[in-house]
């Protein structure tokens, strides 16, 4: 037992040493390379403008990847030396301007931040013309030969814009070597634009539209346009028939595709301009649709969700990712506990009266917007948007989806459908409904209907707290962040029709939709003009919204 | 709302109204009086001396009780709670400031003789025809009660007849104004925008910024609040009023006896339309801008509570809630200004939970407790 306790140990050491040297193997390379860099850099400024290129391809041999930022950075001009280095070792610094001659640096090789220096004491790294020339060239090629498909792919877009013999070049080159399909195609654009441009053979030119077919890019319906255009005595500029009658129905069917997409994108902010509106509202049709009461402080415990989102981002300042999944339930819990004290302190008191109950909320709504605006400044607040939520989904060259509308969309149809659990298959929704049917019944049979009201109008805080984190995500956290939406829940759960659900679900869809696609030929102020007075008009044909509740009372 | 029963407090109030309209007028015309002498004829050093400040600022506060009014002529008689009466305030103010600004003429910053200083800061080429009579007082005038009244008459129109009531018409109203003050917000409708009208010099000729100018449009406000308020006791003491607070406590039970309910609500809605008309009218020129501000939903509100705090359905209630609300927002704006909307906002709670009669039901309870 001993024996082999002594084995194990033995072995967990020695493959332990093993790893370690095998790391430091790499780390000496890796040392090696480092050194050389530095060293390189340091020649930079020292040696004659003649020789610095020279040094620059050295440079982009051993460094490879590391370097890059560099060469971006002399090639913009931004690459400096301390001059307090002058005598010691010189590394150079990329510098951003700060106003005032006052510049932040950063080390040109590590990237790491080194503080601020003034003008005075900095000095530029000499570059001319040729210089900057081979240091875009060299660019191209560092990333043209990247291990990531993404620098590929976007060095690739870069150099779309201005090929010429130099860059077409790298340009076959890096195609034989690439595997990833999107980029190929890409590199087919590129390569068939430079061949429009500058070839003489008309057969040739021909061939080089059939890549650009599919294309949506903006730099191909440029090259497209050029085809087709005219000059200033109406004559066209190409001269080959044939080409220009391809070239124009290419672009013919490339409008098209653009028309398609802008559709699919119009229907996008609309779904999520609804999808915003529905948040809003859910909430609301449960304590205004299903309980009957005005709350005028809706907005208001929206935006204590979206303070509560600000202050988990205080709290977990190194878990910004996470603290959004953390300021979820802690908004629900927050408005929720909110909505259960005004229901128990003023709401209760005014059953039956909607128009004094709807005075008394507004009351209470000023007095978080002061409370808010007294804790945390009249000044609005921004909440940091986790890296999983920013960013958009390309779909192709003029379709993209942001991520943060994206999961919002989707988060309100999560809650819309959770909250419709609740109400269907839950006892307290069973409670709620027997209560906003017919509460001296549900009381006889034993509901305590005092406590099934605060339960349920904290749920529709809760919930209103919970979109508050989702609008955290849209726009600035500020005191009157509820204000702003207020009308357009209210508008949206008469519209559906009071008491319904799912009429909340179609009426805050169709409004966003509807607004959405006005905004293009009216504007955004004239397009939500107009949709108000449209539900305006639309609840004097029908009073009960959009889908209304059936029942035998004659007058409510 | 219909299962109600009228309540026998209701008809006493009546009664109380006839007998406290010579009161309400003599205490007004006396102290407006007062006021005004003391501007004109005491010396600036003497104690009794009113500043015109103090002038301007009464003549506002007349103007928010003559708005007071109005709202409590429907929500206190007719039970139509509007959270939207301040578009019409804010609309007949915009027609006293459109015949203001013509006024200007070629005194403006820009000098054009014709296009108001933000037509010509914005690159207008022409006068919009909207604007092109509102250099003649009395077509201003005609505005000032017609634009209210006929949006009045439209929306009580089809509110009324759909029978939109309560709730709904109460945030349909809020959605009204709310509309409306985006619209003026917007620079291509040709009300000044953002900013509005305003640097207004005078009115038929008299400088605005005159004492006397000021002294008679602080008349005039007072002499439109009493004659206000007599017309609308008046009203509420003929038939129609009858059938007004008919409305108020069962609709139903008058529908079924042969009433146009509707009909009747809809003249009130345009009678209180004109009075907040005309009180925004007499606001603009005393104030000295109008912008779209005027519109924003938390503006109206705040006129119920006025009336609210005040008490419904008396009529001087709502002059007496006005005069105290806003004297309290100017004295704590000056002092505490993070404080005012706390005060605001607890007083909306206060009044709806503990005075529903507001304080003129306070004293009257209490009056009527020592009676008994």
């Amino acid at each position: 037992m001993k024996y082999f306790l002594h084995l194990t140990l033995f072995f967990i050491l020695s493959l332990a040493i093993q790893t370690v040297q095998a790391e430091d193997s790499i780390n000496a390379d890796d040392q090696d390379q480092m050194t050389q860099i530095i060293h390189l850099a340091d020649q930079l400024s020292r040696v004659r403008l003649k020789k610095i290129q020279p040094i620059l391809s050295q440079l982009e041999i051993t460094g490879a990847d590391i370097v890059q930022p560099m060469f971006e950075a002399m090639r913009a001009g931004n690459l400096y030396y301390l001059k307090a280095d002058k005598n010691s070792q010189r590394r150079p610094v990329i510098v951003e301007s700060l106003g005032d001659s006052n510049y932040q640096l950063k080390d040109a090789i590590t990237l790491d931040k080194k503080g601020q220096a003034t003008k005075k004491q900095l000095k530029k790294i000499r570059s001319n013309n040729k210089i900057r020339g081979f240091l875009r060239d060299a660019i191209a090629r560092l990333t043209l030969s990247s291990e990531n498909p993404e620098v590929r792919e976007a060095a690739v877009k870069n150099m779309l814009a201005s090929i010429d013999e130099k860059t077409i070049d790298l340009l076959l080159k890096a195609r034989l070597q690439e595997q990833d399909d999107d980029i190929l195609e890409l590199m087919d654009v590129a390569i068939a634009l430079h061949t429009l441009r500058t070839s003489e053979d008309a057969g040739q030119r021909l061939a080089a539209l059939e890549p650009l077919e599919q294309s949506l890019l903006p730099v191909v319906r440029n090259s497209l346009n050029q085809l087709v255009a005219v000059d200033a005595a109406g004559k066209y500029i190409e001269a080959d028939d044939t080409l220009r009658v391809r070239a124009s129905e290419m672009l013919k069917d490339i409008q098209q595709q653009l028309d398609f997409y802008g559709f699919i994108e119009t229907l996008f902010f609309g779904l999520s301009l609804g999808s915003v509106l529905l948040l809003v509202a859910t909430g609301l049709s449960i304590t205004f649709g299903v309980m009957g009461v005005i709350n005028m402080a809706h907005g208001e415990l929206i935006m204590l969700g979206a303070y509560t989102t600000y202050v988990v981002q205080l709290m977990m300042p190194n878990y910004i990712e996470y603290s959004i999944l953390v300021a979820i339930p802690a908004a629900f819990v927050v408005s929720g506990l909110v909505g259960i004290a005004i229901e128990r302190g003023v709401i209760r008191f005014l059953q039956g009266r909607p128009l004094e109950t709807l005075l008394a909320t507004f009351g209470i709504s000023l007095v978080l917007q002061q409370a808010v605006r007294s804790m945390f400044s009249p000044l609005n607040r921004q909440v940091a948007s986790p890296e999983w939520m920013s960013g958009s989904l390309e779909i192709n060259a003029v379709l993209s989806i942001t991520y943060n509308r994206l999961y919002i969309l989707i988060f309100a149809l999560l809650v819309f459908f959770a909250l419709q659990l609740i109400m269907k298959k839950t006892p307290l929704g069973l409670y709620v409904r027997a209560v906003s049917q017919n509460r001296d019944m549900a009381k006889a049979i034993g509901i305590r209907s005092g406590w099934v009201d605060a339960m349920t109008f904290g749920l529709g805080s809760g919930i209103a707290g919970v979109a508050g984190v989702a609008l955290s995500q849209l726009t600035n956290v500020g005191p009157n962040l509820g204000q702003a939406y207020i009308i357009d829940s209210f508008m949206v759960v008469v519209f559906g029709g009071v008491g319904n659900l799912w009429g909340t679900l179609v009426g805050g869809m169709s409004l966003g939709l509807v607004n959405k696609f006005l905004e293009p030929a009216l504007g955004a102020v004239l397009a939500n003009i107009l949709v108000l007075v449209f539900i305006i008009l639309f609840i004097q044909k029908r009073p009960r919204g959009l889908f209304p509740q059936k029942g035998r009372v004659a007058d409510s | 709302m219909s299962s109600t029963s009228i309540p026998a407090g209701q008809i006493s109030t009546l009664h109380a109204i006839r007998n406290k309209a010579p009161l309400f007028l003599a205490i007004l015309f006396g102290a407006t009086l007062y006021a005004s002498v003391c501007n004109l004829y005491v010396p600036q050093g003497s104690v009794f001396y009113v500043s015109t400040y103090t002038i301007t600022l009464l003549g506002k506060y007349l103007c928010y009780a003559l708005l007071a009014l109005s709202v409590d002529v429907i929500w206190g008689y007719c039970g139509i709670l509007s959270l939207g009466h301040g578009a019409f305030f804010a609309l007949g103010g915009y027609g006293m400031g459109m015949y203001l600004m013509r006024q200007i003429g070629d005194r403006g910053v820009y000098g054009n003789p014709e296009l108001p200083d933000f037509m010509v800061f914005l690159n207008w080429p022409e006068l919009p025809w909207y604007w092109a009579a509102f250099d003649q007082f009395w077509f201003s005038a005609l505005m000032i009660l017609f634009v209210p009244g006929s949006l009045a008459f439209v929306f009580g129109w089809l509110a009324f007849r759909s029978r939109v009531t309560g709730v709904y018409l109460a945030i349909m109203t809020q959605a009204l104004t709310y509309a409306l003050m985006l619209a003026f917000f917007r620079n291509e409708m040709g009300f000044g925008g953002n900013n509005g009208l305003t640097d207004f010099k005078d009115i038929l000729g008299y400088n605005l910024q005159a004492d006397n100018t000021r002294v008679v449009l602080f008349l005039l406000t007072a002499l439109a609040l009493a004659l206000a308020y007599v017309a609308s006791e008046l009203i509420m003491n003929s038939k129609f009023g009858r059938v007004i607070i008919g409305i108020r406590d069962a609709e139903d039970r008058l529908r079924f006896l042969g009433y146009r309910t509707d009909l009747y609500k809809v003249a009130l809605f345009v009678y209180s339309a004109l009075l907040a008309g005309i009180a925004g009218a007499l606001y603009v020129p005393q104030v000295g801008i109008i912008n779209p501000g005027e519109f924003s939903p938390l503006n109206s509100i705040e006129i119920v509570i006025w009336v609210a705090i005040g008490g419904r359905g008396t009529l001087y209630g709502a002059v007496i809630g006005a005069l105290i609300v806003n004297y309290a927002k100017t004295k704590f704006t000056a002092i505490l200004p993070e404080v005012w909307l706390f005060a605001l906002g607890a007083l909306f709670v206060a009044v709806t939970i503990f005075l529903p009669n507001g304080l003129v039901g306070l004293f009257k309870r209490r009056s009527q407790g020592k009676l008994s």
